[in-house]
């Protein structure tokens, strides 16, 4: 794999739009060329030369490519979206929509991710060191396909709307969790170590949402079913299983009805 | 003579009567009185003539006074400050007309403007709702009409739509419904017991901020599977009773409003109204409706929409394509993270209606402020350029709260040598044109 | 004015029987002229191994008005990565299933387009769909009201009061700036006002004790009545159901006995709309199959009627129509977001987003049934092409259709790869049929036949001396016709020139003048009904929630009018 690292030699005014920032679109290309790669914002069209020192090599394709950002990325928005293979690391915090739409390859982000990161998500893995904002896995407005496959471990907390419209992939989160987690959901599983606030599966058709911690107030449409022992992300514990949301539609497999589900650590 | 203006729409909420009658003084020069509107209404009409009106632009001095300056000086600054901001958030449009509306895309499309309008801080949670799941809907005739249930749920329209009841909703004898109220069961689900709720027949204390649980225990009952006792604080045995009675109506409406759009999960509780509204379309016919509240934010929704698709916080800053993701491109997340460079306000006042952070932010921006009046917004803005009151002093299509266009009528004349919306807009389209063709 | 001479191009030309002869096409003024009159000033255009038409005229579309526009802004995802600007005098424009209107306007003129009817307008929201047609650039376009589940008609038709019917019919084309009478499933959206539906002719509609069957023949005495210049335009009852054939032929035989009454050179009584989606057999959708033939032997018989097709185009699309009950039951099989508007008084609209997938065996039936409809009509002046856009597919892949209906080749290549190939080819036809549509037919069934069915075939739709300058130039040499299908597709995706009024504004695809498009609508006189008058009156008092005087449509709405105007006071 060959690394191309960016340093943040300016802050924008504003924020700046970096889809260019990818294995694919770097892939390929020497360093002056993505140095004239196409960076935005708002109206004014620049280059990531301006707000990049750009230094190493890029890979002959995406899955060799890996790309390191250093300095203060906080106000970058769009990185690694819709990236198919290959690595991005990020030493800072990032904006909106890190990862968006990815199908494949690798992204780190060694600090906090804004709202509507991993949105859609196909495939590939997003691990966040800190906290995830709003709508982390979500589907973009008005899309009845959400995440679709991919994993996002988040090590801090994150905030609502999460995993909306989920239909496959997995969502693990080592901290805590606020509203509406896996709302609209047809499939998909979300562990969630910390506590949740309110609102875990509102509307789900179908899909798996694990707590270890504790849920503010369960929806009305949830019902108790029994005790089952799992497996859970290494660790083997006994948990309430709650079938639901009975105020919604749900598919038959076989005769049977299947239902979205709720495990909760005992 | 005075003359007497029939068939006047009334230009102030979602409700967009239209059958006022105005007195107008023979010289076309002033409002003598207004008969239909309800007392919100009749006001807006009877203010254009009271003393104080600023007629021409004023400009915020470094001592934080203003000066009157001229149109011309007006629409230069603002221009100016269009093409150099690099995104600039143009906000409003709820109580302007369609024509002008059209006029300000055009503006924003060329300078690199977000266009947003007063849903994002009103029903813009319904939008985002019915973005969703959709909506099983109707217009307001069908409902006075055929209604025998109607829900209030989160709203107050003894308040805040007036005579939204007597048109429509409680009181008039429709084709099927002769009988008026007598043939209709009225429900108002509140958190508190408002004046609506002392005309419904039966009110629903919910919980503040349950009313999302109240609405999946709705849809759990009406499946016929088993609740929790209580939800929200409402026993299970009475949303079952509920649910079984709605059931056995011929036609029901669900009225909401800010009990549901600006409550924890906002869009989430409409989500889960509509998706009940359709749950109850198995067994019989449901509707459900938005209060809208201003009068025309509807149309700048529709207007917003047949041009770039998206019915608010339209984001044309990148000037070749329209993105929308609200909670990124609206308004007070534009203002609160400093995403913008620059603020066009026009017919609404945000400097009263949004949070405060976004009021400081916008105010330590370029601002222009577009509306007849003093408010909030033209006292933290660097110009404030008045115009003629629409749907008073100029015409112009609007859109009421179940889309239904109705146009707006000019009653009297505007003050000597004010400027419409529409005429405004177009002068600043052209210095913006001349300025940018100099570039 | 601008005058051009359009050299060497091969004409297809219905109206004057020209079948791809080498022929030159003068402009001067707007018009269409003898190539005599033009001075020496006259701009050349080289149409050397293209084929040269009238502008298209699309029949039947939903482009304009508040279910259209609900579509749009209820789908954000719709114009997900796909807003965009392209190179000329555009604005933005975006929506793959449902385009804006600058995109829609643009996007019909660079195929070759000149006119679009908007299918459905609810009177009530004639504004709003006066506004939105205002700002669609380039193409001429009309709107047709929607009188199958009106309260007046139902009232008037049920005791027979032809004469109070047209009057009021007259009323509404006036207030409306409407085009003419179209007739969403006749009963049966009333019907849903209360949740219920009309599923056969015979169905009557609760309350108003009325059927399907009464409600089409009083609005055909209507019409004719009126002599306006199209037919009845009728989206029949039972769309979309397995078997629904009886019903359509039910519906269809209904003109037996009446005859065409028009200054306008119409010969039809009725104009049957997206058949495609009224063609079913079988009982369910595992035995669900197709009975086009079933349907055309019937229409090649009966010629007081046209069709258009709604062609199924195999994407991800957005079905919007006023048949409001159709639209609930969709949403209840495909569990996609379903939107609902009951009109007050005069009909519905629902609007459900709806995945056309190759895969799935229906999908791949409707899909063949659409083509069998083209390519079974032996008058392809009375058979015309639409996809009922969006609801069958978006009116963009309008190439993609006339590529499977020219070659046989590249229907075959698709149906063959069908996931369930062998189950779609037992239940239609198209596998045996060998027809290629030639570019003559093309032109009859585009343009030359939808513009005499809409009574314009006097100014559109040809291209002989005095008509429109409304011309398209196609990339595509009837001499050298390409052996690879998708090269036909590709011409038809971009003419290398449109002629709106005699004004270029498409070259080579791209959009280089914005036109000056006109609203047609139909002004019809009628004589004084007091009756009438009176019930206007008493409904707008009494039922509706608007005032009377704030109904119409006013002219700064329409602001280039192409009126037609009908004398019925005889």
């Amino acid at each position: 794999m060959k690394t191309v690292t960016l340093t943040v030699k300016q802050t924008p005014e504003l924020y700046l739009e970096c889809e260019s920032i990818t294995p694919d679109t770097f892939a390929g290309k020497k360093i002056d060329e993505i140095a004239q790669l196409p960076a935005y914002q708002g109206k004014e069209d620049t280059t990531l030369g301006e707000y990049f020192a750009i230094a190493g090599d890029a890979g002959a394709t995406a899955a060799e490519t890996q790309i390191i950002l250093k300095g203060d990325c906080s106000k970058m928005k769009y990185i690694g979206i819709k990236m198919t293979a290959g690595e991005v690391i990020v030493n800072s915090s990032t904006d909106m929509y890190t990862g968006g739409w990815m199908k494949g390859g690798k992204i780190v982000v060694m600090g906090d991710v804004h709202s509507f990161c991993g949105l859609g998500m196909e495939g590939g893995e997003f691990i966040i060191e800190g906290n995830a904002g709003n709508y982390l896995g979500a589907s973009y407005r008005g899309d009845w396909r959400g995440m679709q496959g991919g994993k996002i471990r988040v090590k801090g907390n994150v905030g609502s709307d999460i995993c909306t419209f989920m239909n496959g992939g997995e969502l693990i989160v080592e901290g805590n969790a606020d509203v509406h987690i896996a709302t609209h959901a047809e499939g998909g599983r979300i562990i969630i170590k910390g506590n949740v606030n309110r609102r875990v599966g509102g509307q789900m058709v179908k899909g798996e949402v694990i707590v270890f911690g504790k849920i503010g107030l369960m929806m009305p449409g949830y019902k108790y079913t029994k005790d089952v022992d799992l497996e859970v992300d290494g660790t083997k514990a006994k948990f309430a299983e709650y079938i639901g949301d009975l105020g919604e539609r749900h598919p038959k497999k076989k005769g049977e009805t299947v239902y979205g589900k709720i495990f909760l650590k005992k | 003579m005075p003359k007497v203006v029939t068939d006047v729409t009334c230009p102030f909420c979602g409700t967009l009567c239209d059958d006022l009658e105005v007195t107008v003084s023979d010289d076309n020069k002033k409002i003598l009185s207004v008969r239909n509107a309800c007392a919100i209404g009749a006001e807006k009409f009877n203010h254009t003539s009271l003393p104080g009106r600023v007629t021409r632009p004023r400009m915020r001095q470094p001592d934080g006074t203003f000066k009157e300056i001229s149109y011309d000086e007006a629409i230069d600054w603002t221009a100016n400050m269009l093409v150099k901001s690099k995104k600039t958030l143009m906000y409003g449009w709820a109580s302007t007309s369609c024509q002008a509306m059209s006029v300000g895309h055009e503006i924003a499309e060329k300078v690199g403007g977000v266009v947003d309008n007063c849903a994002t801080v009103c029903h813009g949670s319904s939008l985002i709702a019915i973005q969703d799941v959709g909506i099983p809907s109707c217009t307001l005739g069908e409902v006075k009409n055929r209604a025998d249930r109607v829900i209030f749920w989160g709203c107050n329209p003894a308040h805040a739509h007036p005579r939204h009841m007597s048109r429509y909703s409680i009181f008039p004898r429709g084709f099927f419904t002769v009988k008026g109220h007598k043939g209709r069961k009225i429900y108002c689900v509140d958190c508190r017991y408002t004046d609506t709720a002392r005309i419904a027949d039966e009110f629903i204390q919910v919980q503040q901020g349950h009313d999302y649980e109240l609405l999946n225990a709705f849809r759990t009952a009406a499946r016929g599977e088993v609740l929790p006792a209580t939800i929200g604080g409402v026993p299970k045995e009475k949303i079952y009773a509920i649910v079984e009675d709605l059931k056995t109506a011929r036609f029901g409406v669900i009225f909401f409003g800010m009990g549901l759009t600006h409550t924890l999960g906002r869009n989430h509780n409409i989500d889960i109204a509509i998706s009940f509204t359709r749950d109850m379309n198995d067994f019989t016919k449901f509707s459900i409706i938005a209060m809208r509240g201003h009068w025309n934010v509807t149309g700048s929704g529709q207007v917003l929409s047949w041009q770039y698709g998206f019915p608010y916080a339209v984001d044309l800053s990148r000037r070749n394509k329209a993105r929308y993701q609200t909670g990124e491109t609206t308004s007070v997340d534009l203002l609160v993270r400093n995403e913008v460079e620059a603020c066009f306000n026009i017919a609404t006042d945000p400097g009263a209606h949004f949070p405060i952070d976004a009021v400081v932010s916008m105010s330590k921006k370029p601002t222009v402020t577009v509306d007849p009046h003093i408010n909030m917004s033209t006292e933290i803005s660097d110009i404030h350029i008045p115009v003629a009151m629409v749907g008073v002093e100029t015409g112009g299509c609007a859109y009421r709260m179940d889309n239904v266009p109705i146009e707006t009528r000019k009653v009297v004349d505007a003050p000597d040598g004010m400027l419409t919306d529409v005429e405004l807009l177009t002068k600043i389209n052209a210095r913006v044109d001349q300025l940018m063709g100099a570039k | 004015m601008s005058e051009y001479i359009i050299k060497n191009g091969h004409v297809f030309d219905p109206v004057q029987s020209i079948k791809g002869d080498k022929k030159d096409i003068a402009v001067k003024d707007g018009k269409i002229v003898e190539t005599s009159a033009l001075s020496s000033s006259a701009k050349q255009i080289d149409a050397k191994g293209m084929s040269v038409m009238a502008g298209a005229m699309e029949i039947h579309a939903h482009v304009a008005g508040p279910k259209v526009n609900l579509g749009r802004w209820y789908r954000p995802e719709d114009k997900l990565f796909d807003s965009h600007k392209t190179p000329g005098m555009t604005r933005i424009e975006g929506g793959k299933s449902i385009p804006t209107v600058f995109k829609t306007g643009y996007s019909y003129a660079r195929m070759g387009y000149t006119f679009a009817m908007e299918a459905a307008m609810p009177p009530l929201y004639a504004r709003h769909v006066h506004e939105e047609i205002h700002d669609t650039p380039i193409i001429d376009e009309a709107a047709l009201p929607v009188f199958g589940n009106n309260w007046f008609m139902l009232e008037y038709l049920k005791n027979h009061e032809i004469e109070n019917n047209a009057a009021y019919v007259a009323w509404i084309l006036n207030q409306t700036k409407g085009y003419g009478i179209k007739i969403v499933n006749p009963g049966g959206t009333e019907a849903w006002a209360w949740g219920l539906n009309c599923l056969t002719v015979n169905d009557p509609v609760p309350y108003f004790e009325i059927t399907p069957a009464e409600i089409i023949k009083g609005l055909i005495e209507t019409n004719e009545y009126l002599g306006l210049p199209h037919s009845i335009h009728i989206h029949g009852n039972n769309l979309g159901n397995p078997g629904n054939y009886n019903v359509t032929l039910d519906t269809l035989k209904l003109v037996e006995g009446y005859k065409a009454k028009n200054n306008f050179g119409r010969k039809q009584v009725m104009h049957a709309t997206h058949v495609q989606f009224h063609a079913y057999g079988g009982d369910n959708w595992g035995n669900f199959e197709s009975k086009a033939k079933e349907i055309m032997d019937y229409v090649n018989k009966e010629k007081g009627i046209t069709i258009d097709t709604g062609n199924v185009t195999l994407d991800e699309t957005t079905t919007m129509t006023a048949d409001g009950p159709f639209e609930h039951h969709l949403g209840g099989l495909n569990h996609l977001k379903w939107a609902n508007v009951d009109v007050e008084l005069e009909t519905a609209a629902g609007v459900v987003p709806y995945i056309y997938s190759p895969d799935i065996k229906v999908c791949a039936i409707q899909w063949a049934i659409g083509l069998e409809l083209a390519l079974y009509a032996k008058d392809p002046m009375r058979c015309f092409i639409t996809t009922d856009h969006p609801n069958a597919g978006p009116f963009t892949r309008y190439p993609r259709v006339i590529k499977w209906l020219m070659s046989k080749k590249a229907r075959d290549e698709r149906l063959n790869t069908f996931k369930n190939a062998d189950k779609v080819i037992g239940a239609t036809n198209l596998a045996e049929m060998d027809r290629e549509i030639t570019l003559y037919e093309l032109a009859a069934m585009t343009r030359a036949g939808p513009a005499a069915s809409l009574g314009l075939s006097k100014d559109y739709g040809g291209l002989k001396p005095g008509m429109n300058a409304d011309i398209a130039i196609y990339n595509i040499d009837p001499d050298k016709m390409p052996s690879d299908p998708e090269e036909i597709e590709k011409a038809f995706s971009g003419v290398a020139y449109l002629f709106k009024d005699g004004k270029i504004c498409v070259k080579d695809g791209t959009v280089v003048d914005n036109g000056n498009k006109r609203t047609f609508w139909v002004d019809v006189k009628v004589k004084e009904n007091k009756q009438v008058a009176h019930d206007v009156k008493e409904k707008f008092l009494k039922y509706y929630s608007v005032n009377e005087r704030n109904y119409p449509v006013p002219d700064s709405y329409a602001p280039h009018p192409y009126v037609i105007a009908v004398d019925a006071t005889q």
